[in-house]
């Protein structure tokens, strides 16, 4: 399958991707690429330009600072799991990694790339929706933090407008005594989540819950959160938080699952990472 | 696009497309054909070479992607004619079965022997998750990977 024919350009910098996005044209920023290429192929994405964002040195790298990990966008998935700092403050993060797509997706995949494309079954969103996490965004007119939870719109769709870049995904490190897991039942060729749950259990006793794959775009669970928050989290309150779960969302219906059993399954889902976090 | 690669050693220098598919560009181009094209959507993993020794799948990247990139494909596995030790597996464990599928499993597994040179078989199987094999035979190729751990352990077992 051959792509529509673009121009291309590699920039080594986040200003230099800035400039091409403003210069007009359709330009489209590849970082990975492995979401972006495979619709270009099928030619459901035709960009008059692609704007490499590969090999941007200041996209790369996870650090520590003021009590969050930072995430530079262009890290990749294969560069998160292997990281100390994931695997200390951050476990859950690393479970994710580890589930995404396989050793050659992770190798080329990025963190910012996998929010910025926004797919419902993609498994990022889920995590930095249950950490609280900050997106950091650059754009012509000057940079913006948005929370994670104002960041996702709708299938394939974020706050993200056309002329700005993904810079940095900050994470606050939870605190200590905090538990956190992410469960997913995959789609066992792309190993995309047909439901995944995030949830982080803080020792204040705020449980933050997230699903992905679940609807059009992944969301924070507030029915289900109220129903265990600050509760002790026995067989009643764990019944209760899965009756209450994904009420009143528009669940996904396709060939890989209905919306009834992913109904069903986003509630068999959360029961077993709320049992994890016990 | 002028591109400038290194190809199992071998530098190269190309005027392509910029829409010219990593994997296209090695076959029809340098008519290096062990790399093959199966689903050529981002599944099945028989396109895999290793670019800066990274398990890539080559019919998801564009060659002018791979500019000054250091590209390493099955041909490059046996430089001087002798079989790497996971070749070797997959011939005396019979891991080919039709073969198709072979040379991007040898991109990725030899890699993942250089990282993991005593994996479980579980994280053999982990390993080989972007990888189908539609013989279905796993097990030989799982064998193969066991064998070439074993060889370069200098263990004297092999897996029945």
């Amino acid at each position: 399958m051959i792509p529509v024919a673009f121009e291309y350009k590699k920039v080594s910098s986040v200003e230099e991707a800035l400039t091409s996005l403003a210069s007009g044209g359709e330009g489209k920023l590849l970082a990975g690429g492995y979401s972006l290429i495979p619709a270009m192929k099928l030619r459901l994405n035709q960009p008059a330009l692609l704007i490499d964002i590969g090999d941007i040195p200041a996209l790369k790298g996870i650090r520590e600072e003021d009590g969050e990990i930072v995430i530079n966008a262009g890290t990749t998935h294969n560069d998160i799991l292997h990281n100390d700092l994931i695997q200390q403050h951050l476990p859950f993060f690393h479970e994710a990694a580890k589930m995404i797509g396989d050793e050659q997706v992770r190798n080329r995949g990025t963190m910012g790339g996998s929010l910025a494309h926004a797919d419902p079954a993609a498994d990022w969103p889920a995590l930095v929706l249950a950490a609280d996490a900050n997106i950091e965004l650059a754009g012509t007119s000057g940079k913006r933090t948005l929370k994670a939870t104002e960041f996702f719109t709708g299938l394939f769709s974020t706050e993200l407008q056309e002329n700005e870049i993904i810079t940095a995904i900050r994470v606050p490190i939870p605190a200590e005594g905090s538990k956190s897991v992410y469960l997913k039942f995959e789609n066992p060729a792309s190993r995309f989540a047909i439901v995944g749950c995030a949830v982080l259990r803080l020792p204040d006793g705020r449980i933050n819950i997230a699903f992905t794959g679940v609807a059009d775009f992944a969301f924070r669970d507030a029915g289900a959160e109220k129903a265990v928050s600050g509760k002790t989290m026995d067989d009643a309150a764990m019944q209760e938080a899965q009756t209450a779960a994904v009420v009143g969302v528009d669940i996904l219906s396709d060939n890989f699952a209905s919306a009834e059993y992913r109904k069903h399954l986003a509630k068999v889902y959360l029961k077993r990472a709320l049992q994890a976090v016990m | 696009m002028q591109i400038k690669v290194k190809v199992n050693g071998v530098d190269y220098t190309h005027e392509v497309e910029p829409r010219l598919l990593l994997v296209h560009y090695l076959r029809e181009v340098l008519h290096l054909t062990g790399t093959h094209v199966g689903c050529d959507t981002s599944i099945c993993g028989a396109c895999t070479v290793q670019v800066n020794s990274k398990p890539t799948k080559s019919c998801t990247m564009f060659a002018v992607q791979a500019d000054g990139c250091e590209i390493l494909t099955v041909e490059g596995l046996a430089p001087n004619g002798e079989m790497h030790v996971l070749q070797e597996g997959f011939k005396e464990m019979h891991g080919l079965q039709c073969g198709f599928c072979t040379p991007g499993i040898l991109m990725t597994m030899t890699d993942f022997l250089k990282n993991n040179p005593d994996p479980s078989e579980e994280d053999i199987r982990h390993a080989l998750k972007g990888h189908l094999c539609r013989c279905t035979g796993y097990q030989n190729i799982v064998k193969a990977v066991q064998y070439a751990a074993a060889k370069i352990a200098n263990r004297e077992e092999v897996p029945a």
